[in-house]
């Protein structure tokens, strides 16, 4: 090869430059200014770990980091789950059968405030909903969804898991693609049933996007911050308030950028977990 | 054999049946949205049980709203943000990706691992710094602020890395023959031949510019430098008196994504099948 020494790196240049200035130096700086006390007023003034012991006893904080895992474990099974059947539906051949798949994407493409807005008027409590169950004799009276500290941070996950679904559907569909339709004409011809095709072929041969879906929608989980902000404001009395939403505030509307680092770098370490399994799939995945 | 063909059709009409159900939980939000927005103001909308239907349809909610929400101020702010962040992103993703996939230099399998590290940092921990290095710069307030830090993605380094390391070397070697340079191969060689791959960036990066809330919102304070969200939010926030009118402002905003994706609906679930398999 007669290239340049210098080629390769100036190709790289503009992006490294990017992940430099708004990713890498930015994240030394978050860690540091955990260890600040730090208003934007005033120069930042190393505190030690005071933000860290402050933060470990400040009771907000574990309800918020609580809030965070029933988001999780609410969410993530919904998404994991439901779109498989979405995608075994959307597989079939069937007439119309790419306008279904185009409306269950819809709710992806539109922005979150839109979906907010949308779904507050349905959960009114003389909206949609009420009137849906009520008509089902399943409630007695109307419910305050979004205002009550019972539901309304289901009433929000309601919301993600609307939006995320159609989203899943696709990369299942794209692993439903993926199996070989020898296969399933194998599996007919020794005489399996259709539940015993998806219970023996389908399932096992989707498990690597069972995978990816997990961890990314675990990932998306732990960082919920626009529905909440949109539909509840993290209340009624923080009852829908999360580890972001805190951060978010803490940073923000009170300027404890110190403190509100010292959050960010706990949810840091909390999805790095899922992270680093994302990047040993990813590691798989390039090797095949 | 009759027996067998219409216990074939009651399986369709049930499988239709279902995908009809679903498609009202997943569309129906927005319908119930369009019905609020086009109740004229002499219905009451907070009536019970709610009437599905408005009972003379009206578009003067619309043309109210339009008022006080500068719709085509939005777009504009919206079209360029995530326009400049589309093509920076599916530029600089794409020289990044090309000597990682096509080319042996010292220190390249670290710079790819740093590149795919970035993955594993939340955003949501990074914005107070760079909201603090956005100040600095003069960003608040500006396209670039709310560009920049979304020019470069790990995701789009690596889909385009995957996607150059399927071409063949014999093209690149021929068209060094006949003295082209490494941009120029990258340019009119490489690139055409990995479009596909392009629209795939394309689409995510626009969909995730598009909706964007939260980075906007913590750098633009100025009304006039809105996207459609943060204004959206905040007539959300200044008009709860009147549901009709913010049902409508909803709809009118929506409208452009949906066109957009009901044109290039191929693309956007191809694009979203494809990166999914390479992701």
């Amino acid at each position: 090869m007669r290239t340049n020494k210098l080629t390769p790196y100036l190709f790289l240049l503009p992006g490294c430059v990017i992940l430099g200035a708004f990713i890498f130096y930015p994240m030394l700086q978050a860690i540091w200014l955990s260890f600040t006390d730090y208003n934007m007023v005033s120069d930042p003034e190393f505190v030690k770990f005071d933000n860290y012991e402050k933060l470990f006893q400040d009771e907000l904080f574990w309800k918020t980091l609580k809030n965070t895992f029933i988001y999780l474990i609410g969410v993530v099974p919904a998404l994991v789950i439901i779109p498989i059947f979405l995608a075994v539906l959307v597989n079939q051949k069937l007439k119309g059968i790419g306008f279904f798949r185009s409306a269950y994407y819809i709710p992806v493409v539109t922005s979150l405030v839109v979906a907010g807005i949308a779904w507050d008027w349905v959960y009114k409590e003389n909206g949609l909903l009420n009137y849906v169950l009520d008509l089902l004799g399943i409630i007695a009276e109307p419910i305050p969804w979004l205002t009550s500290t019972d539901t309304a941070i289901f009433a929000v996950m309601v919301v993600t898991v609307w939006k995320g679904l159609g989203y899943y559907m696709i990369i299942y569909l794209a692993g439903l693609q993926s199996i070989p339709t020898s296969l399933y004409e194998a599996a007919q011809i020794d005489g399996a049933n259709w539940w015993q095709q998806h219970t023996r072929i389908t399932i096992p041969m989707l498990m690597p996007f069972v995978l990816i879906v997990t961890i990314m929608s675990s990932i998306a989980a732990m960082k919920v911050f626009e529905e909440i902000y949109i539909m509840t404001g993290g209340g009624p009395l923080h009852a829908s308030e999360t580890l972001v939403f805190y951060i978010y505030k803490e940073a923000f509307d009170r300027l404890n950028m110190g403190y509100a680092s010292a959050a960010g770098v706990v949810l840091f370490v909390l999805t790095l977990i899922f992270s680093l399994m994302n990047l040993k799939v990813m590691g798989k995945d390039k090797t095949a | 054999m009759a027996a067998k063909k219409s216990s074939s059709i009651i399986k369709k009409i049930l499988l239709y049946l279902l995908l009809i159900a679903i498609t009202l939980f997943m569309i129906g939000p927005f319908l119930w949205l369009l019905s609020t927005a086009l109740k004229s103001a002499s219905e009451n909308i907070f009536q019970y049980p709610p009437k599905l239907l408005p009972e003379e349809p009206t578009f003067s909610n619309f043309g109210k709203v339009m008022d006080v929400f500068p719709f085509w101020r939005y777009l504009l702010n919206s079209t360029i943000v995530s326009g400049l962040t589309v093509i920076l992103n599916v530029l600089f993703c794409s020289l990044a990706a090309y000597p990682l996939a096509r080319m042996n230099f010292k220190g390249k399998n670290t710079v790819f691992i740093l590149i795919l590290s970035t993955m594993m940092i939340p955003f949501q921990l990074l914005m107070i710094p760079v909201y603090i290095l956005s100040l600095n710069l003069g960003l608040q307030n500006t396209y670039l602020g709310m560009v920049l830090p979304h020019v470069t993605t790990a995701f789009g380094v690596f889909l385009m890395r995957q996607a150059f390391m399927t071409v063949p070397y014999e093209l690149d070697e021929s068209a060094r023959m006949d003295g082209a340079n490494s941009f120029q191969i990258w340019w009119k060689v490489l690139m055409p031949l990995v479009k596909p791959s392009l629209v795939t960036l394309t689409i995510f990066t626009f969909v995730s510019a598009w909706g964007d809330f939260l980075w906007p919102l913590i750098i633009v304070n100025d009304q006039n430098m809105f996207t459609l969200p943060l204004g959206l939010n905040m007539l959300s926030g200044t008009f709860t008196s009147d549901w009709r009118l913010i049902a409508a402002g909803a709809i009118i905003s929506m409208i452009p994504v949906i066109v957009i994706f009901l044109l290039l609906q191929r693309f956007f679930i191809g694009g979203a099948m494809k990166g999914a398999i390479k992701g």
